[in-house]
C-alpha cells in the first residue's frame, strides 16, 4: 500500500530541510512535494487503480533518512540468551534505526564468508531493519593472522573490525589497512593498549581510587588512536575509530583531520551523557570498555561532536543478561545496551545547544551512510528508509519494555524528551508508536 | 546514642559520633577477653556467618573469637569449601544464606564493592571484613581504637602511612577514618604505588619516607607483596627496603614517643626491619588484641545489642 507522510519537517542534510509531503510507492520514495500541493493527484491516480493509501500525519515531527547504528553487538550466534539477530533488529526498529552493523565478536567469530551469510539469512528472516555485518580483521579476533577479506567482501561484509579486542600488533594493523584497501573496505579500530589498560575496570582517577577499583588511564586509548592515525597516514587507507571516550583521542583525531588524514570517528551516547560518577555504588550497568571518563573528557567529546571531529553517534549496543551483571564489579561484563535510548539521549544535545537537529541527523544517518558507502537520503527513487521522531514527546525510559532481550542500561527511569515514533524500512513500517 | 547502622561497609558511611560510639563500646568489650571465663551471653541465639572468599587468618579468627565471646553461633566458610568452586555466583550464595536466616554475615572478598552488593541482597547485617582494594573498616576501627588508647586522642595527631597505597584497602579506610576523626594523614611510597586522586580522601602525598615520618605521631607500614614486581611497581625487595622500608635508623630519627603499626602479616626485613617489629615503639600486637574488641563491639551493635540491652 502506498504511504503518504504528511506535514513533517523533513531534514536530510545537504539536500532538504523543509515541511514537505513524501509519497512512498513500491518501497521507494516516489514523490516529494510541498505541503498541500498536488500530491493529491497521485492519490486519485492510486485510488483509480483500486488501491488504498495510508496517510501518516507527521505534523510537528521530524522526518529523516533512516538512522544507522554502525556499532552494535547482536549475540547470535553464541549467546542467544542475551540477544538474537531478530531481537536486536526489533530493538533497533523501536529505537528509530533502519540499519545496524553488528560487530563480529560472536561465537563463532564472524571471520568467514559462511558466517557473514548466516547473519544475512537470519536478518532476512527477522525482516525488520537492514543488517550490514562487520567482519573480523584477524582470524578468531586473535590478532595473529588476516581474515580472507576477498571472501568476506563477496559475502557482503561492510567493514572490518576486531572490536572488543584491539589489534595490538602494529605490523598486522598496517597490513590489514593495506590489504583492506584493495577491496575498498573500511577498518574500524577498537583502540586500546592492553598492557596499559592492564586489569583496569573503570576510568583511572579519584573515583577509581576511592572505590578501590583498578583504573584505565586515558592514554590506554589515545596511544592506540595515535598509532592507528600514523598507520592510516602510512598506508593511505581509510580508518574509523570506534567509541572515542577521551579528550586526548578527540585532539588526536582533530589534528589528523586537519592534516587531511582519512580518519573518521564515532562516540556513544553514554560518553557524552555520563561520567565516571555513574559507576559509584558499584553500578555494573555503568561498566563498559572504554570506561566512562571524567567530566573534562565528556566536555571534549561534546566539543568534538560540535566541531565535526566526531562524525558519528553509534551506540555500541552490548547486551548482557543479569547473570553477567549481578556480580562482583570487576567480574561484570563490559557494555550496555543503547539502541532504544540513543535517539532520546542524542536529542538532548539539541536542547542543550551542543548540536543542531541537522547535526544529529548527520551523525546518526548521513555520516554513517557516507562512511559505510550506503546510498540513502530523502530523494525520489531511493528506498524508503525513513525515521520519524517527535522532539517534544516526554516519557520515562522503562527498560522492562525494551525489545532487546537484555536490560543492562544505566538510563532506566530517566525522564526523556524526544523519541523515535516511526521507523520505515523499504517502505514497510517496522515500528510505530 | 542509639546505634542504628545495619551494615558496616566502609568508613565513609560512619559518622564521627558512630565511630566514637563503636570505640567506646569496644573499650568496654576489651575487658571480657581478660576474664577467666571469656564469654558473655549478649548474642546468644544469634547466628553469624563468616564468609571468606579470600585467604585470611587474623581477621577470620578475630571475628570468630569475637562472636564466640558474645555467645553467638558462628560458622566459617571459605571459598574452597563453598559452592563457589561449583560455579555458584556470590548473589546466589547470598540468597541461600538468607534462606537460613543468619543475623550477621561477615564478608571478606577479593573484589571491591562486594560488601555493598551483598548488603543489597540480604536482610541480615553485613560487616565488610575487607573487599578488594576498597575498604577494611574493622581494621581502621581497631587502628583508631589502638591509637586512641595509647595517645588518649586522635584529633590533631600526625599519621604517616607508608607503602603500597594503591593496592591497600587498609590505607583507604585508615585515611578516611583518621582524617574524619581530626588527624592529619600523610601517605608515602614510590610514585608507582600512590594512586591518582588519593588526596581527595583527605591525605597529603609524599614520595620521601624520611620527610613523611619526621613529624609523625604514628607510623603505619603496609605489607609489600612480592608479586607487585611483576607489574613493575618496584624493582627488588632489596631496593624497596632501603628506600621505603622502616629501618632502625629511620625509627631513631622519628619522634621519641612514636607509635609503629602494621596491619599484618609483616614481611620482616622488607617493609620493616626485624628489630623494629619487636622494638619498643611497635604496637602491632596491641592492634591484634583490640581487633577482637572492635569486632565484638560491631557484632553486638549491628545485631541490635545496644537497643536490646538499652546501653547508653
Amino acid at each position: 500500500m502506498p504511504v503518504l507522510i504528511k506535514g513533517g519537517r523533513v531534514i536530510d542534510p545537504g539536500n532538504i530541510d523543509e515541511i514537505v509531503d513524501i509519497l512512498i510507492k513500491d518501497g521507494k520514495i516516489s514523490e516529494i512535494k510541498e505541503q498541500g500541493s498536488e500530491i493529491g493527484g497521485q492519490r486519485s491516480e492510486v485510488r483509480g487503480q483500486g488501491a488504498e493509501i495510508r496517510i501518516i500525519d507527521a505534523s510537528g515531527k521530524i522526518v529523516t533518512p533512516g538512522l544507522i547504528d554502525m556499532h552494535v553487538h547482536l549475540r547470535e550466534p553464541g549467546h542467544e540468551y542475551k540477544e538474537t539477530i531478530e531481537s536486536g533488529c526489533l530493538s533497533a526498529a523501536y529505537g528509530g534505526f533502519t540499519a545496524i552493523c553488528p560487530m563480529p565478536n560472536t561465537n563463532p567469530v564472524n571471520d568467514n564468508g559462511q558466517l557473514t551469510e548466516y547473519i544475512f539469512k537470519k536478518a532476512v528472516i527477522a525482516d525488520t531493519v537492514r543488517v550490514y555485518p562487520v567482519a573480523a580483521i584477524s582470524k578468531g579476533l586473535n590478532g595473529k593472522s588476516l581474515c580472507e577479506y576477498g571472501e568476506l567482501k563477496e559475502a557482503g561484509a561492510i567493514a572490518l573490525s576486531d572490536d572488543g579486542n584491539p589489534v595490538s600488533n602494529s605490523q598486522l594493523m598496517r597490513r590489514a589497512m593495506e590489504y583492506a584497501k584493495g577491496f575498498s573496505m573500511l577498518i574500524i579500530s577498537h583502540c586500546e593498549d592492553l598492557d596499559l589498560a592492564a586489569n583496569g575496570v573503570v576510568n583511572e582517577g579519584s573515583v577509581a581510587t576511592n572505590m578501590g577499583l583498578a583504573g584505565i588511564p586515558n592514554a590506554a586509548e589515545s596511544i592506540m588512536v595515535m598509532r592507528d592515525i600514523a598507520l592510516c597516514e602510512l598506508t593511505g587507507s581509510r580508518l574509523h575509530i570506534a567509541h572515542v571516550s577521551t579528550k586526548e583521542s578527540v585532539q588526536a583525531i582533530r589534528n589528523a583531520k586537519k592534516r587531511g588524514v582519512k580518519v573518521t570517528a564515532e562516540t556513544a551516547p553514554h560518553y557524552f551523557t555520563l561520567t565516571e560518577d555513574a559507576v559509584k555504588g558499584y553500578n555494573t550497568n555503568a561498566k563498559m570498555n572504554p570506561p566512562l571518563r571524567s567530566s573534562q573528557d565528556r566536555e571534549a567529546i561534546l566539543e568534538g561532536l560540535a566541531d565535526g571531529t566526531i562524525d558519528v553517534i553509534a551506540t555500541d549496543h552490548a547486551p548482557h543478561s543479569y547473570i553477567e551483571k549481578e556480580v562482583e564489579f570487576d567480574k561484570a561484563a563490559n557494555g550496555i545496551i543503547g539502541l532504544e535510548t540513543s535517539v532520546s539521549l542524542s536529542l538532548k544535545l539539541v536542547r542543550d545547544g551542543v548540536i543542531s537537529l541537522t547535526g544529529i541527523v548527520e551523525k546518526m544517518s548521513t555520516n554513517p551512510a557516507k562512511i559505510l558507502g550506503l546510498d540513502i537520503g530523502i530523494k525520489t527513487g531511493r528506498p524508503a528508509d525513513i525515521t520519524i521522531f517527535d522532539p517534544d514527546l516526554s516519557y520515562k525510559i522503562d527498560s522492562g519494555k525494551f525489545q532487546s532481550f537484555s536490560r543492562n542500561t544505566p538510563f532506566n527511569g530517566w525522564d526523556m524528551k524526544g523519541k523515535a515514533v516511526l521507523t520505515m524500512v523499504g517502505g514497510k513500517v517496522v515500528f510505530e508508536k | 546514642m542509639r546505634f542504628t547502622k545495619k551494615n558496616i561497609l566502609d568508613m565513609e558511611s560512619l559518622s564521627v559520633d558512630e565511630i566514637n560510639f563503636i570505640l567506646d563500646t569496644a573499650d568496654r568489650m576489651k575487658e571480657i577477653s581478660i576474664r577467666p571465663i571469656k564469654k558473655v551471653p549478649a548474642l546468644r541465639g544469634k547466628t553469624v556467618i563468616l564468609f571468606f572468599y579470600e585467604p585470611s587468618t587474623r581477621t577470620r579468627i578475630s571475628f570468630d573469637i569475637a562472636a564466640k565471646r558474645l555467645s553467638a553461633d558462628s560458622l566459617s566458610i571459605s571459598t574452597a569449601s563453598s559452592s563457589i568452586v561449583k560455579g555458584e555466583t556470590l548473589a546466589d550464595t547470598a540468597r541461600n544464606f538468607e534462606a537460613m536466616n543468619p543475623d550477621v554475615i561477615v564478608l571478606r572478598h577479593s573484589s571491591a564493592g562486594t560488601a555493598h552488593l551483598l548488603a543489597g541482597l540480604v536482610k541480615s547485617s553485613v560487616i565488610n571484613a575487607g573487599d578488594g582494594m576498597h575498604a577494611h573498616p574493622t581494621q581502621a576501627l581497631l587502628d583508631l581504637m589502638t591509637v586512641r588508647e595509647k595517645k588518649g586522642k586522635i584529633s590533631g595527631l600526625h599519621i604517616a602511612i607508608i607503602g603500597d597505597i594503591s593496592h591497600s584497602r587498609v590505607a583507604r579506610s585508615n585515611i578516611t577514618g583518621f582524617t574524619k576523626m581530626g588527624a592529619e594523614v600523610v601517605i608515602a611510597g614510590p610514585p608507582t604505588m600512590i594512586p591518582k586522586g588519593i588526596e581527595t580522601l583527605g591525605a597529603s602525598v609524599s614520595y620521601n619516607v624520611d620527610e613523611a615520618i619526621r613529624n609523625a605521631d604514628v607510623i603505619m607500614m603496609l605489607r609489600i607483596q612480592k608479586e607487585r614486581q611483576e607489574s613493575f611497581l618496584f624493582p627488588t625487595e632489596r631496593e624497596y627496603s632501603k628506600v621505603y622500608g622502616l629501618t632502625k635508623e629511620r625509627v631513631e630519627n622519628a619522634r621519641s614517643n612514636v607509635l609503629i603499626m602494621h596491619p599484618g602479616p609483616v614481611n620482616r626485613g622488607v617493609e620493616m626491619a626485624y628489630e623494629v617489629v619487636d622494638g619498643p615503639y611497635s604496637i602491632i600486637f596491641d592492634q591484634v588484641t583490640n581487633g577482637v574488641a572492635v569486632r565484638m563491639a560491631l557484632l553486638y551493635l549491628v545485631s541490635g545489642g545496644a537497643r536490646n540491652a538499652g546501653a547508653d
